[in-house]
């Protein structure tokens, strides 16, 4: 079976000389909930850019399920929605004639159009505000008429550029049920955020971008395993006047009442919360300082930038 | 796409133009019928009374078939310079870009809804005239048909300059620089017969002196120009203009990176 998105030796440089691909090659499978990670500036975009047509590539090939979007443009584009980082809807249309303009560009007829229209914007709680124009509309709504507006055609792929950037919480969850409800029924899905929780909970493959190459690609469960040790921090019951030394914790006091301990992988809590309670401290909370795979991203990202700094030297 | 898909692609473009023209009317419909009932009033009824004939014809009834041709060219092309522009700048036309559309229809759905302001505008502002004097069309195939082809070739010209454009204050350059003197010299309220003879071979190198006569003569009857050379003027200027703007949307200039 093709991969639903499959790049080769991909390279891109600007008319003004910045190398923003070096060479990436990428295969994300049919059905993927895959993520693209990497810091502001790291190649993401251009990826995207590419994967739709928006940036011309220098060098390299790219496959949309086996289509090759130079030789096979329009079919390849049939199968792909974007739901772009910026707003690119025109702010004076209403919300409804959007969406439905959309499926036109696709060939869809008027009659298909209103009623998928309908059923993508009831599902994305768009309905009452379809005769709205987008520039009324809030952050959150404008998010999700990007997605009603990028799976109007079906598309067998969805990327989704950072869509829940600026969104609430409440709002966040809502469209992560959302993404893995298409996910389930078949979707391919792309998706780059900096909300690494939101990478951990809804991808089962990632990739890690730096500087224009891909230094990390594989599946989430393989990399939350690279991780070491994770740093908690716990609340206490009493007031702390002097730092608790347990042997094999590194641990900080860095309130009177919060503590931050660094564990290492498979180390058993209990000995650390037996050794507390033998000193009278009373842990009554606690949680992770960052993310898991944000601490693994930005060791990951140090790693890269030392060796490449390390080789320049 | 196959045929139907293309065709339901074209019809999208082409009433999303329109769509857009008429849901702000107040900026696209309704000044040029204010501007051309003052042009009216003053050069015709006003001036006009006292230059008397020009042609054989009244000067009002001179200057009618070139005030509407006036108002198509440059509806014609502000339609579609601020509409693509537009689409630029809110990056809406990256709608269109991503989808499967080819770079043909995207060219032609904006021309169509070029050529439908133009057309709809002329339709209005020969409305006008009729409260102004009397107009017994000489030729209609000629008339229907230079308009047309005029609004197609401003529908260009306009996309043209909006992929070249990075601000709105270039989208208004051209028009103010370039079209309203070809205009206003373009034969549009004289005779280029009473111009001297070096002002009359300069006034050949203007485009719009071929399609303000070419309609005149569809109106009136009557030509400054020879009505064949000036068909064939427009359509050249069409090829031309066409090739060009189908380089600019292929290379993807000021749309893809």
């Amino acid at each position: 079976m093709d991969c639903a998105v499959s790049i080769h030796n991909l390279h891109k440089t600007y008319d003004n000389g910045f190398s923003a691909l070096k060479g990436v090659s990428l295969d994300v499978n049919q059905g993927d909930f895959f993520a693209l990670l990497g810091p502001n500036g790291a190649g993401k975009s251009t990826i995207i850019g590419i994967l739709c047509s928006l940036v011309r590539k220098t060098s390299g090939n790219v496959k949309i399920f086996g289509l090759d979007i130079d030789t096979h443009f329009a079919e390849a584009r049939k199968n792909i929605g974007v739901v772009p980082q910026e707003f690119n809807f025109s702010q004076f249309e209403k919300v409804f004639d959007i969406i439905k303009t959309q499926a036109g560009y696709y060939g869809l007829p008027s009659s298909v159009a209103k009623s998928r229209a309908e059923f993508y914007m009831k599902k994305l709680d768009l309905w009452d505000k379809r005769n709205t124009p987008a520039r009324m509309l809030s952050g959150g709504m404008k998010r999700r008429l990007m997605i009603a507006r990028g799976l109007i055609h079906e598309p067998r792929l969805l990327i989704l550029d950072e869509p829940t950037a600026g969104v609430d919480i409440e709002l966040r969850r809502s469209m992560w049920e959302f993404l893995q409800e298409i996910n389930k029924a078949g979707t391919t899905i792309i998706l780059t955020t900096h909300y690494l929780e939101e990478a951990e909970n809804l991808c089962r493959h990632i990739a890690i971008i730096n500087k224009g190459l891909i230094i990390e690609n594989t599946d989430m469960k393989s990399l939350i395993k690279q991780l070491d040790q994770e740093t908690f921090v716990m609340d206490t019951r009493e007031a702390l006047t002097t730092t608790p030394a347990i042997p094999g914790f590194v641990i900080h006091k860095t309130d009177t009442h919060v503590l931050e301990v660094e564990i290492k992988r498979g180390t058993d809590l209990n000995h650390l919360f037996n050794a507390l309670s033998a000193q009278d401290i009373h842990i009554v909370s606690m949680r992770n300082k960052a993310n898991r795979l944000e601490e693994l991203f930005v060791k990951l990202l140090n790693q890269d930038d030392s060796h490449k700094s390390g080789a320049a030297a | 796409m196959n045929a139907y898909e293309t065709w339901i692609a074209f019809q999208t473009i082409l009433i999303r133009e329109i769509r857009r023209f008429t849901r702000i009317w107040v900026q696209t419909l309704l000044p040029p019928v204010i501007t051309m009932a003052l042009y009216f009033v003053i050069f015709g009824t006003l001036i006009g009374s006292r230059i008397g004939e020009m042609g054989g014809f009244s000067y009002m009834q001179f200057v009618v078939p070139g005030l509407i041709m006036m108002s198509v060219l440059t509806n014609a092309y502000a339609n579609v310079v601020s509409s693509f522009y537009g689409n630029k700048f809110q990056r809406s036309i990256e709608e269109q870009l991503i989808a499967p559309i080819p770079n043909w229809v995207i060219l032609a759905g904006y021309i169509a809804g070029g050529v439908a302001r133009g057309l709809c505008i002329g339709l209005i502002v020969t409305l006008l005239s009729l409260f102004f004097t009397h107009l017994h069309i000489q030729h209609w195939g000629v008339m229907v048909s230079v308009v047309l082809l005029t609004s197609i070739l401003f529908s260009l010209a306009g996309l043209i300059n909006a992929v070249y454009a990075k601000s709105f204050d270039d989208i208004s350059i051209i028009p103010t620089f370039v079209l309203t003197p070809l205009t206003y010299l373009g034969g549009v309220f004289y005779s280029i017969n009473l111009l001297p003879p070096f002002w009359q071979a300069v006034s050949q190198i203007n485009p719009i002196l071929y399609m303000v006569n070419a309609f005149r003569y569809g109106v009136l009857g009557i030509s400054d120009v020879n009505i064949h050379f000036a068909f064939g003027m427009i359509i050249f200027f069409i090829i031309v203009a066409g090739a060009f703007a189908m380089h600019l949307l292929n290379k993807g200039r000021g749309l893809r990176s």
